[in-house]
């Protein structure tokens, strides 16, 4: 691999755009209104307490951790809408991120989460548990196999309904790049009316949260296919000395 | 035509929702899923250096503990390295320097058990006191809080610590300073984190 696509692993990460990324305060999303700070964040150069982060290993999970479909039944497959979600993690150079943890939740196909602080009335599935966690392989690629998720009321306003989605937390190779994140899927269209969605003040940023329907990937008689890629900071090369530690 | 550049975007950031334990801590959500839950051994059996506890409480703007907090914390080990390749040297075996905890869903109270770290070198070579990297995420919170928080018996090394001195106004300095007291013999650190107000805790862009 040349000098340039593979830069020096001390690279600073590029600052983070927080004009693609919701603010602390949205009052659309109520719960925001007390639980946002309100000074502003103090700006830090990277040292190596941001630049490192957790290392995850196989030894750490489960093969069969990324397979929601079988993960928690007991007596048969969970009911709902069969899918495999995959996609690659890559960094804003379009680097594949390799071996990063990968975890996700979402509720089943009735909306209801197995959490004993859900009480929605939709049915618990006693075949579902509802979280998966993949390591990406070396080219950043990941996937899972679970059920689609329903949407679900909440209480904001009085009728508002979360979109389909499914939770997702992913590492990086730096503590920087730490990022949770939803999913959302293609064609819902509860997801230009939520009010957590629309925390994202960039529509592009928005449409890069939605999962595309991948025929390709579908396996015929057996699951339906969604692609989602997620991107992670990427860090600049060193063309030039960083300076962290010495003179 | 001006040229373009092709780099890709970060993906935005959502909140963790109120349902965040059942995937980072799917026990605590009430539910047995994994054979290992992820984040509860911060340092390992050998590791060097003081034994602490650290624990507080996530206060809203209101006053009010936040009882559906997630926190995970990144820190050295007692010789200021990271357990990462390029961490600034080895560290002992089953040191990881991460761990993952969630608040009491009753009265909002977090702890972890862990080691005190070293010094780490900062940049330009100025040390940084000895330091935790705490990230919070929860409902009603749109993009994970980084903060850190300092040891109040490290008064000497906090005074020169380079980001410390980042922040222009010295009374917000103070809200990143755990206290120390002893409890059955074994070091507590306190360190409550207020989100919002007038002693809101300083939070990081990093």
């Amino acid at each position: 691999m040349s000098q340039e696509t593979k830069p020096k692993s001390e690279a600073e990460f590029y600052q983070r755009d927080r004009r693609l990324h919701p603010p602390a305060l949205t009052p659309d999303y109520k719960t925001s209104v007390a639980r946002s700070p309100r000074y502003s964040m103090i700006s830090l150069q990277n040292s190596i307490s941001e630049m490192t982060g957790p290392v995850f290993g196989h030894n750490d999970i489960d093969p069969v951790d990324n397979d929601l479909i079988s993960n928690y039944a007991k007596a048969g497959d969970p009911v709902g809408e069969r899918i495999i979600v995959h996609g690659r993690v890559l960094d804003e150079n379009a680097h594949p991120v390799r071996n990063t943890l990968v975890e996700i939740w979402q509720a089943n196909a009735s909306g209801r989460y197995r959490h004993k602080k859900d009480n929605y009335l939709g049915a618990l599935d006693p075949n579902f548990g509802g979280c998966g966690r993949t390591i990406t392989d070396e080219n950043g690629y990941y996937f899972f196999r679970t059920i689609k998720p329903g949407a679900y009321p909440w209480r904001n306003w009085v009728n508002n309904w979360r979109p389909a989605h499914i939770h997702v937390s992913v590492f990086g190779s730096g503590f920087v790049q730490r990022l949770i994140t939803q999913l959302y899927f293609e064609g819902d269209p509860l997801i230009p009316l939520c009010p957590i969605v629309k925390t994202i003040p960039d529509p592009d940023a928005i449409e890069q949260l939605i999962a595309k329907l991948d025929l390709n990937s579908t396996i015929p008689l057996d699951s339906i296919a969604y692609k989602f890629d997620i991107v992670l900071r990427g860090r600049r090369s060193t063309l030039f000395e960083n300076r962290l530690e010495g003179n | 035509m001006p040229q373009k550049l092709d780099y890709l975007r970060e993906s935005a950031s959502q909140t963790a929702g109120p349902y965040v334990h059942i995937g980072l801590a799917p026990g605590a959500a009430g539910f047995d899923i994994y054979e290992q839950e992820l984040g509860w051994d911060i340092a390992g059996p050998n590791a060097t250096g003081e034994r602490i506890r650290v624990e507080g409480v996530v206060i809203d703007g209101i006053g009010s503990p936040v009882k559906d907090v997630l926190l995970e914390v990144w820190q050295a080990n007692a010789n200021g390295h990271y357990a990462h390749p390029d961490g600034g040297g080895p560290v002992e075996d089953g040191f990881r320097g991460w761990g993952r905890v969630i608040t009491d869903f009753e009265t909002g109270e977090w702890a972890f058990d862990t080691i005190k770290p070293g010094p780490v070198m900062g940049r330009n070579g100025r040390m940084m006191a000895p330091h935790l990297n705490l990230w919070i995420v929860a409902r009603g919170i749109n993009i994970g809080l980084n903060t850190r928080m300092y040891f109040d018996d490290e008064a000497e090394a906090n005074a020169t610590d380079p980001v410390i001195n980042l922040i222009e106004w010295e009374k917000r300095r103070a809200t990143l300073i755990a206290k120390r007291s002893e409890r059955d013999g074994k070091p507590v650190y306190r360190f409550d984190i207020r989100l919002q107000g007038d002693d809101e805790t300083v939070f990081f862009d990093i």
